[in-house]
């Protein structure tokens, strides 16, 4: 593995791999003295976010400092960015510098294999192999959240294959609904989408699930459900009436939360708006999981990490 | 290269799998007699095995030394790959099991335990994992064959056979856990 860009680049047994080495690093660190791997000494780890994020950057942040990483955050607020300076410059500065890895999340969809790209013609000049991981690109995806979903999804449900999972909500707006698809196929669940047709991207009948505009006939049925955050900032026409008839036609409140079977895992990538795609009522329920997703996801972040920058370079 | 298989033909045999019980049931009489372990005495000890074989041989090695001092020691694993000081010569490794006994090792006498000895390398990796998991009283290490080479000032306190050898020799350790029944033979390899 030389970039994490895309799910659709990792194959059943690669992600397996990945998720695999989550859990070992989670088991190995539990309850542990001194929460910190030598593991990556040396190497040179950098954050690169053209948009805002918590949770993301500070749990790659997390990651990459317990296995000895030195990790360096740059946001595009107060850099070169606001000077001017491109993309591709930017990041190539980055390398120059001598980052091993570059974590890149951007408003637009495909930046990070554009940098990517551009490391790799660097890297052909210098000799100096750049990873990079994409953090979220614009409405495409989100790798290392479906990873960290598919991980607690197999906690909770023991397996993945075979287990029926639906996605909630803003699926045109949400990398973290496609790079969901394609992970959890590929890992052997039927998926099902659940959106209003406004919120659906064009295209969708291709992606390897089903798709239902009905949140009540699907929920008896499922083993675990996504909710995605109704995205306000990426919404710039009238996709639904109103928040309040939203919330009603595919929020999950309590009464659809008992139409679920009993313990079945409610997820949601966060943050979380509550009172819109999710209840409160339901988001404190022990069925929602979004605190574990939280805490897998420093585990998964690590696991790409060293799958990415612990071995020989390619 | 391939990896040959275990107990290929051309191998020749070191160790029965009768003289791999026998090897075992004296690691155990010795550590209990260094270690003073029994039914009056059986807080301290913690045994480590280093995957996978030497995860085997820990946990065989407690039913040892419960059988013959009538205590049951803590077993468990631990996983070294992440201290390995060779990572960046292949590709990422999968990561083996670590499970460390419920009351960690804080002041206690861990024996690490491992199937063939020989840089001293995978041990020492050992050492350092340990020192992130807790401060234990003192560290031990059994291994079933010693076969020299050593890289690293490291001994071993508890040795199932010495076997001298050449660096171009293998030593092929069987386990009916992990293998085809129990054994250990020496093959003539064609160099490293």
């Amino acid at each position: 593995m030389k970039h994490l860009l895309s799910v659709a680049d990792l194959d059943a047994a690669t992600a397996t791999g990945l998720l695999d080495t989550a859990s070992r690093l989670k088991e190995t660190l539990l309850g542990r003295e001194v929460r910190k791997l030598p593991t990556l000494r040396g190497r040179t780890v950098v954050t690169l976010f053209y948009e805002d994020s918590t949770r993301t950057r500070v749990s790659f942040e997390i990651a990459g400092k317990w296995m000895s990483a030195d990790t360096i955050n740059i946001s595009a607020k107060g850099s070169s960015v606001s000077k001017g300076e491109s993309l591709r410059d930017t990041s190539l500065t980055v390398s120059a510098m001598g980052a091993d890895c570059v974590i890149m999340r951007h408003p637009a969809s495909g930046a990070a294999h554009r940098v990517a790209g551009w490391q790799d013609k660097d890297a052909a000049v210098t000799g100096t192999h750049t990873s990079v991981i994409n953090a979220g690109d614009g409405t495409h995806e989100h790798p290392t959240q479906a990873l960290l979903d598919a991980a607690t999804l197999r906690d909770e449900l023991g397996a993945i294959a075979g287990r029926r999972i639906g996605i909630v909500g803003d699926v045109l707006h949400s990398r973290v609904a496609r790079s969901n698809v394609l992970l959890l196929s590929t890992l052997g669940a039927e998926v099902v989408l659940v959106a209003p047709p406004t919120l659906l991207p064009t295209g969708v009948a291709e992606w390897p699930c089903r798709v239902s505009h009905s949140l009540d006939a699907e929920l008896p049925a499922l083993d675990a459900v996504m909710m995605l955050r109704v995205q306000a900032e990426r919404m710039h026409g009238g996709f639904f009436p109103s928040a309040r008839e939203y919330a009603i036609a595919y929020g999950l409140n309590e009464n659809r939360l008992a139409l679920l079977p009993e313990g079945a895992p409610v997820l949601h990538p966060g943050p979380m708006v509550r009172g819109m795609e999710i209840a409160p009522a339901v988001a404190d329920s022990s069925n929602a999981k979004v605190l574990a997703q939280v805490r897998n996801g420093v585990h998964v972040r690590m696991a790409v990490l060293y799958h990415l920058l612990a071995g020989a370079p390619e | 290269m391939a990896e040959p298989r275990r107990g290929e033909v051309g191998a020749r045999e070191l160790l029965s799998a009768a003289d791999v019980t026998r090897t075992i049931a004296r690691i155990a009489h010795q550590i209990i007699e260094k270690t003073a372990f029994g039914p009056g005495n059986t807080a301290d000890l913690v045994l480590l095995g280093i995957p996978t074989r030497g995860a085997v041989l820990a946990r065989r090695l407690a039913a040892a030394v419960t059988e013959f001092s009538g205590a049951a020691p803590a077993v468990g694993s631990v996983d070294i790959t992440l201290y390995r000081d060779d990572l960046r010569r292949g590709p990422a490794r999968a990561l083996e099991d670590t499970a460390v006994p419920e009351g960690g090792i804080d002041g206690k006498l861990v024996v690490l335990v491992d199937d063939v000895l020989m840089s001293g390398r995978t041990v020492r990796a050992a050492l350092d994992a340990l020192r992130d998991e807790g401060r234990p009283r003192a560290v031990q290490l059994a291994v079933l064959i010693d076969r020299g080479h050593r890289e690293l000032p490291v001994r071993a306190d508890y040795v199932g056979k010495n076997v001298p050898t050449s660096r171009a020799e293998r030593i092929l350790v069987r386990l009916a856990e992990t293998d085809e029944g129990d054994g250990v033979a020496i093959e003539r390899g064609d160099g490293e």
